[in-house]
């Protein structure tokens, strides 16, 4: 048997919204299984990935914890691809990098309506927050950009045979317009 | 203010065509455009008042909140800064107890930059409620702020040090020969329209912008024109940086460049022209005025000129600080008392100008020399320059070099002359055309000053061996980044990100992949936006890189990726509200093994 594609997904700052596109790959999922596993991924529960081909991240880097995860799936990704809209410009978490990062935080746990015991948040086990949401391309190096809010099933099918095929990816017109 | 806002709007007939001088004279009185005035003024010109919002926004010289009752800007150009304006900016700062881009907390006085004011050979240079301030110094600054201090009317200032220097070192065909006022014009009366037209494409006059269409071809199309209402006018929106010729052609040569637009007119058969005077050039508003009233009394200007039953007038428009407005369909949007924003073309402006109308728009040294060769002939300037480029083309020379001024060359004259001339040593490299046009190396120096070779639109910057490369381009940059219209993608977000990704290789945190990120980057602004500003941010980039990649290759790091900013630095908000230095709440700049 052909060794299988390995892929590795994650979500950082976004809201699943691509991956659950991903699945809206319906019955084209069963095809897409005899040639790709899963390595982390939300759809695993494997909590660290290890030697893949493709990994694929939706949402952008908005704390610590965003920073170690890109890290890993760099250094463990042959070919790292920003998934959607939040991945490659930050998206709609984003619109907070206009706001001063304390008037956020005083926002939400101090002068909020209906906050008790009101104070931010300090347990060591809590990444902290980056002053700005960044695009994945401004911390790490990446591949391939996927765009869409979400990209959909059309489009992780093209760009997915594409690359397993050993193609250089390329999206069709109608995959990239939203009119 | 009430009526002070109502009488400005009279005055201007309550048209929303004169918008920009309508807020020019509110800005000069109030130091802002106060909101009351906004919704007014919305009533009586008849137009939304988020358009006149969308155009306090767009000019640098309007402003939605109180500047200073003395506002200074200091000018940013490249050459300014080779003059120490850095320094002096600081010095400034401290002395008048202001920061960069504050109004001080009395209300007297505001600071901040504003880009090249065309004073790049008696820099650095400022502004003072919209009046140019040349050669500022220590000693200079001393003085303006204890007049500002004592709060002394700006007429009451000094006259020396509104003084500004000619410096014409170099005159030949055009600027040796000043024709007398009105003599164009019994010329061009006398020999016939169609016999001045011949002569005018015989001559092989090229626009003198930098674009090189030929005159002669543009007057004919628009006198071609099936309609009755036909415009002429001056682009004097003199802002790429490095250039300064039009200021001084419109300070010792007005007459014959009004000359040159009247002939125009008579030719294409306009009644109405104007000269768009960037503001910064507020200096000469009066001045032309004054020769405008002057060629009036002479009959050369009004009703009825010099008996040929001919009737045409000029005005004087101001800019109020936006380069793009040199672009000719952005200029005339700003003319209708738009925001400035370029049209889609074609339609050229030849068929559709000023109010959808046919209009003329040419540069100063082109009606200028128009003029010249309506009263002289055809042959007198073709008989010198290349095969496609006759005459002479006014250069503006500034920066590293012993004597900075106005230059005129006969066209094929090659860069080395051109050197020499001006005193230039030890060079680095010259810009050429401005940061639009191109930077050319110390290995290209039998190159031509010509359309076929090297055009300009007369900016003309030398730099030194001493001089950083790399913080020449990085203002640049900076500069087209801030002067982008923000009306279309490519170039709006384009050039943030071009002055972004410079940022990072010139800051260091750059590797290979960055280099090639930003040069596809530079392709894609290029190629994408909707007009020249865009089309040629990138240049100086490119024609850097294509000449000195060692020199962005040096400042590369051998590792494959590294953000272009202090990833640990942007934990330290949260740490400090969070109250915690323990090891995971820091991160590091690269990925340690």
């Amino acid at each position: 048997m052909k060794t299988k594609i390995r892929i590795a997904t994650t979500s950082l700052a976004g809201c699943f919204g691509c991956h659950m596109s991903l699945l809206d790959l319906d019955e084209r999922l069963i095809p897409l299984a005899e040639l790709i596993e899963f390595d982390r991924s939300p759809l695993t529960d494997i909590e660290h990935c290890t030697n893949c081909d493709i990994g694929l991240i939706e949402g952008g880097v908005c704390n610590s914890e965003n920073v170690h995860v890109l890290r890993e799936f760099r250094k463990n990704c042959k070919i790292l691809v920003a998934v959607g809209a939040c991945a490659i410009t930050g998206g709609l978490p984003a619109m907070r990098n206009f706001i001063p990062l304390e008037e956020c935080l005083t926002e939400a746990y101090i002068d909020g309506i209906g906050v008790e015991n009101a104070q931010i948040p300090n347990d060591p086990e809590l990444p902290l927050l980056l002053d700005k949401v960044r695009p994945l391309h401004e911390v790490v190096k990446i591949d391939y950009f996927l765009p869409g809010c979400p990209p959909s099933a059309d489009v992780f099918w093209a760009f997915l045979n594409d690359l397993i095929a050993g193609r250089e990816p390329s999206l069709p017109y109608e995959c990239v317009h939203y009119d | 203010m009430q009526t002070f806002v109502k009488n400005i709007a009279e005055e201007n007939h309550n048209l929303a065509t004169h918008l920009l001088r309508i807020l020019h004279a509110i800005q000069a009185r109030y130091h802002y455009i106060p909101e009351p005035a906004i919704e007014q003024l919305a009533s009586s010109l008849n137009i939304a008042r988020t358009q006149i919002i969308g155009v306090i926004k767009f000019y640098s010289f309007f402003h939605l909140t109180p500047r200073g009752r003395y506002e200074l800007l200091i000018s940013d150009s490249i050459t300014d800064h080779l003059l120490g304006k850095e320094a002096l900016t600081y010095y400034i700062s401290q002395k008048l107890k202001v920061a960069v881009g504050e109004v001080r907390a009395d209300g007297l006085v505001s600071l901040d930059n504003t880009s090249c004011t065309g004073l790049c050979d008696q820099g650095p240079a400022g502004l003072v409620n919209g009046l140019a301030l040349p050669r500022l110094d220590r000693a200079r600054i001393d003085q303006i702020s204890e007049l500002i201090n004592q709060e002394t009317p700006l007429e009451h200032w000094p006259s020396e040090l509104f003084h500004i220097n000619d410096h014409i070192i170099k005159p030949d065909l055009l600027l040796n020969h000043p024709i007398t006022p009105g003599h164009a014009l019994h010329s061009t009366f006398k020999r016939g329209i169609t016999a001045t037209l011949a002569e005018l494409d015989f001559s092989g006059l090229r626009g003198r912008g930098g674009a090189g269409f030929k005159t002669a071809s543009k007057w004919q199309y628009c006198r071609d024109e099936p309609e009755t209402e036909r415009y002429v006018v001056c682009n004097a929106d003199e802002g790429e940086p490095g250039t300064f010729k039009d200021r001084v052609l419109l300070n010792s040569y007005a007459q014959q460049v009004f000359e040159g637009m009247t002939v125009c007119a008579v030719i294409i058969g306009a009644q109405k022209g104007f000269l768009y005077l960037r503001g910064e050039y507020l200096f000469l508003y009066d001045k032309l005025q004054n020769i405008l009233t002057e060629r009036r009394q002479l009959g050369l200007l009004g009703n009825n000129i010099l008996n040929s039953g001919v009737n045409f007038d000029i005005d004087i428009c101001l800019g109020a600080g936006a380069y793009i407005c040199g672009e000719e369909s952005a200029l005339i949007e700003s003319l209708e008392g738009k925001m400035g924003i370029p049209r889609n073309r074609p339609p050229y402006p030849v068929t559709h100008g000023y109010l959808d109308k046919p209009t003329v728009v040419n540069n100063v040294e082109t009606f200028l020399a128009a003029a010249a060769i309506a009263h002289l002939g055809g042959d007198w300037f073709a008989s010198i320059g290349t095969e496609k480029s006759k005459g002479t083309k006014i250069l503006s020379i500034s920066g590293d070099c012993a004597r900075p001024g106005i230059y005129e060359y006969e066209f094929g004259t090659s860069i080395e002359t051109i050197l020499s001339d001006c005193g230039a040593e030890a060079l680095l490299g010259i810009q050429i055309g401005g940061p639009s046009g191109l930077f050319i190396s110390e290995l290209e120096l039998q190159r031509k000053l010509a359309f076929e070779d090297l055009a300009t639109g007369g900016s003309f910057i030398v730099f030194n061996k001493h001089r950083n490369l790399l913080d020449i381009v990085n203002n640049f940059t900076h500069f087209f980044a801030h002067e982008s219209c923000g009306f279309c993608t490519p170039c709006r977000v384009g050039t943030s990100l071009l002055k972004n990704q410079l940022a990072k290789i010139v800051d260091g945190h750059g590797s290979a992949g960055d280099v090639v990120a930003l040069e596809e980057l530079c392709a894609l602004v290029k190629n994408y936006s909707h007009c020249g500003l865009g089309q040629t941010a990138a240049n100086p980039i490119i024609s850097t890189l294509a000449r000195f990649p060692e020199l962005y290759q040096s400042r590369l790091k051998n590792i494959s990726y590294e953000p272009g900013f202090d990833l640990d630095a942007a934990l330290e908000t949260a740490r400090q509200l969070a109250n915690r230095n323990d090891a995971a709440a820091h991160l590091t700049q690269v990925e340690q093994d």
